[in-house]
């Protein structure tokens, strides 16, 4: 309890704040990587897929 | 529950509301105008089409923007299919930029609801959509552009160094944290966007115009959207403090 001073509440037994600040980097990269997919990554058939979307919301697309 | 279980439930129903809420207004929106001017990017070049291209002499060369190819036939299940994928994208990217608002609303811990989300939402519209269309507007098919490559970097660099700026500026305490964000975040504009030596897009400027502004005005839509929910939601994920 004294050691993790970021989570000082009623959850501070279940989470630290090295879980914290892993789940936030975890959800990160993952978002990370799935925009990369959508939004950036050039095999023809993910982009054909992608292709009004990527448009819409304005990433390069060609 | 673990907190990154939370964490993704959080920002995948706020990423698919948001995905949503974004496909219905594009469809009524920006897909027509990128359907449209798929039909430009058919017309054969001008130098084929010498009526066009003396009709057109005082504009520059490779620009005839007047005769648009005819719709091509499509079968509704290509018509069906094409929507799909475009909601199947949209909501991918809604839980992709989900996943990092949540994920940066955890890591810098203040206190979130729907409101303050919104702000946040608003802060992601800026980063992620207005920065980078600062200095590559949202573009239609059969738009001239630089390369590709030099474009997509451009476009993360900008949006992300508009993040972190906003971050600074939002939560530093430091006034030279503060100062470098803001110098962050004008960096990728001071540096310039990649760009063509001369236009050549086929598309008219007008309808270029019109999609600029519809993108951007999605974009805003899918944000708030997307802040709100992921306010809402990530209150509940959030360790308490006190």
């Amino acid at each position: 309890m004294l050691n993790t001073p970021l989570n000082a509440g009623v959850r501070s037994s279940s989470t630290t704040s090295l879980q914290t600040v892993a789940a936030a980097f975890g959800a990160m990269l993952l978002g990370a990587f799935i925009l990369f997919g959508v939004g950036f990554a050039q095999p023809q058939a993910i982009h054909d897929a992608a292709h009004d979307g990527r448009h819409s919301f304005a990433f390069p697309c060609h | 529950m673990t907190l990154f279980r939370r964490l993704f439930l959080a920002a995948v129903v706020a990423g698919v509301l948001s995905g949503t809420a974004a496909s219905v207004v594009q469809q009524v929106t920006t897909v027509p105008l990128i359907l449209e001017a798929e039909r430009y990017e058919t017309v054969p070049a001008p130098v084929a089409a010498p009526a066009a291209n003396a009709e057109h002499a005082h504009n520059q060369a490779g620009h005839a923007h007047s005769a648009p190819a005819p719709a091509e036939a499509v079968t509704t299940a290509e018509a069906f299919q094409r929507v799909g994928l475009t909601v199947v994208a949209n909501l991918l990217v809604g839980v992709a930029y989900g996943l990092l608002l949540a994920g940066t609303m955890l890591l810098v811990g203040a206190p979130v609801d729907a409101r303050r989300g919104l702000v946040w939402g608003i802060g992601g519209f800026i980063a992620f959509a207005l920065a980078p269309a600062v200095g590559l507007p949202p573009e239609l098919p059969g738009m001239g552009g630089a390369a590709l490559e030099a474009r997509q970097a451009w476009w993360i660099a900008a949006a992300l160094c508009a993040a972190g700026g906003l971050l600074a500026l939002g939560f530093a305490k430091n006034r030279f944290v503060i100062a470098a964000g803001v110098v962050l975040a004008a960096l990728p504009h001071v540096i310039g966007a990649p760009h063509p030596e001369s236009p050549e897009g086929v598309v008219p400027p007008e309808m270029a115009a019109r999609f600029a502004v519809l993108s951007i005005g999605v974009a805003a839509l899918f944000w708030a959207a997307l802040g709100s929910a992921c306010g809402a939601l990530m209150q509940r994920v959030m360790p308490a403090r006190r």
